[in-house]
């Protein structure tokens, strides 16, 4: 029941209201305020009819598009494996020297091996793959387990101590701790180790013929005579100036008395063979540029 | 156009009935998609519950704040699938009390981070970031190596997630305590216990390398090593998506 009477300054309607003398105004709702609700409300029920929105009970309304978040990135991911399928499918089949030997293969495998290395290998190895202590640098110098793009390949497939069940495997004994070595014996082993880089095989010997003695009884089993390593039970070249650890006397006594067990994940569930292949091929390529 | 609303306002009853009626719209915008909550949340026959270490360690990320700079959370985007893996599933937050999605990253998402790293990278990173990571902005969190882990309080902690829906049993609840000294200690006689309750996928390990005692390290480790492991319910989910 809408009250007839005018406000003559304003022109609009009062409410009928009056508290002495001052009558309230019935000032009608601005017109852009029912152009966007009307809007609004048409969008609203357009979207009702084309998008998932409303629930029934136990299911809900697909709507007509369909439109299901998980079909988006399904497509997107399809998308992009044709994308790089010319380039991907050669990795994927190609032994390596083939695939180092196609320069455009090698350039996408730069660029992909870049990105999968920066987001899962760098924060341990170093994003230019120079390691760091207790991570191997992965771009110079020999590897524990092998240098070759294969045996690359298949460290990162199985990991190091890793819980995949085909893991590499290697624990460094601790010869101090567990009593197999005399701390004086360690001290000797270890000069002698620490030296082998810098003086050489023989120039070590002769500074430290004791400690000499010693690993050729204890370490070179593993480490090999002329403690060069050996990449088939992991054990890492000792006589290069390459150090996983630091090449200090310290830590060199460190690892001598209480064993080493590094440990590097497994790949294959989280990579995949393709990606794990493609990491293999760039890190063999960063290798031959850092010779 | 405005009749009906001057009769209201006239009547008290039919006003306030009226505004409940208005309300309650806003409510049930928000209870209804819970009706569809079948559809929603994935079945997940392989899940299981965090053990108390890792309960434990995931009390200490919210302590920490760790939400605040990582999210938990892979949205159906390429991207995110391409760098960090299959796309976060519902199911994988069922026994989130509360879920840590978190809403910013400052740093990574980490929803899929167990198994990714060792568990000596871990430790080292917590302890100094730069140590590992040289360009990282994580502040350092040294204290977690040095405080003891409480464990006291764990049978209870457990009780309270079976209140909200988490399905321990009472023996996991009696035997929180020497669990969280089990998983942490793989050569104590309590490492069987953790293996026999919790599946014989649950990382039993010296997560922070020091025997002697079980620390605040050793827990947020343990939770971080089974981060997207609970269930494999969203690889399958994505490798359905690859072979559709």
């Amino acid at each position: 029941m809408a009250i007839e009477e005018r406000d003559p300054l304003t022109g609009h309607r009062t409410t009928g209201h009056e508290w002495n003398g001052i009558k309230e105004l019935n000032t009608p709702v601005p017109r852009i305020v029912y152009f966007f609700l009307i809007t609004t409300t048409l969008f609203g029920l357009v979207y009702w009819v084309f998008m998932p929105a409303l629930p029934l009970g136990t299911t809900y309304t697909k709507g007509i598009l369909g439109y299901d978040e998980r079909n988006v990135v399904r497509r997107d991911l399809a998308r992009a494996a044709q994308d790089q399928a010319h380039w991907r499918d050669v990795v994927a089949q190609a032994d390596f020297a083939t695939i180092a030997a196609d320069e455009t293969v090698m350039g996408n495998v730069r660029e992909a091996g870049h990105a999968l290395f920066g987001q899962n290998c760098a924060v341990c190895h170093g994003v230019d793959a120079s390691g760091n202590a207790g991570f191997p640098g992965l771009s110079t110098g020999a590897l524990n387990w092998g240098d070759t793009p294969e045996a690359i390949e298949e460290t990162i497939r199985v990991g190091i101590n890793s819980a995949h069940p085909e893991s590499r495997s290697a624990q460094m004994p601790a010869f101090g701790r567990d009593g197999i070595l005399q701390r004086a014996e360690i001290e000797a082993v270890a000069a002698y180790v620490r030296d082998l880089g810098r003086s050489g095989a023989d120039g070590a010997a002769a500074d430290h013929p004791e400690g000499a003695e010693i690993f050729a009884a204890n370490c070179a089993a593993c480490h090999g005579d002329d403690a060069r390593g050996n990449a088939d039970v992991g054990a890492p070249d000792l006589a290069d100036d390459k150090w996983l650890y630091g090449g200090g006397l310290q830590t060199v006594y460190s690892s001598v008395w209480a064993g080493r067990q590094g440990h590097m994940p497994t790949w294959e569930g989280r990579l995949g063979s393709l990606n794990i292949k493609i990491l293999a091929a760039y890190l063999d390529d960063l290798r031959k540029a850092r010779p | 156009m405005f009749k009906l609303h001057y009769k209201l306002e006239r009547r008290a009853i039919g006003l306030t009935l009226a505004i409940i009626a208005a309300a309650s719209i806003g409510g049930i915008v928000e209870i209804a998609p819970l009706f569809t909550i079948d559809q929603t949340v994935e079945a997940a026959p392989d899940m299981r519950v965090y053990t108390p270490l890792e309960l434990a360690g995931r009390n200490i990320y919210m302590r920490e704040g760790c939400y605040a700079c990582h999210s938990q959370m892979i949205r159906t985007l390429r991207d995110e699938v391409d760098r960090y893996g299959p796309y976060s599933l519902a199911v994988e937050s069922k026994y989130d009390h509360p879920m840590l999605w978190g809403s910013k990253r400052t740093g990574p998402d980490i929803a899929r981070l167990g198994g990714k790293y060792s568990d000596e990278w871990h430790v080292r990173h917590l302890i100094n970031p730069r140590d590992v990571v040289p360009v990282s902005i994580m502040p350092a969190y040294g204290w977690l190596m040095d405080n003891a882990l409480r464990t006291d309080d764990l049978s209870g902690q457990l009780a309270a997630q079976r209140a909200v829906g988490v399905p321990y049993t009472d023996e996991m609840i009696a035997n929180a305590g020497a669990d969280v000294y089990g998983q942490a200690n793989p050569d104590s006689a309590a490492a069987a216990g953790v293996t026999s309750r919790y599946g014989e996928a649950t990382t039993v390990r010296l997560f922070d390398g020091d025997p002697q005692r079980v620390t605040e390290m050793d827990a947020l480790v343990a939770y971080l090593q089974i981060l997207g492991k609970l269930t494999d319910a969203a690889s399958q989910d994505t490798a359905a998506v690859e072979t559709q």
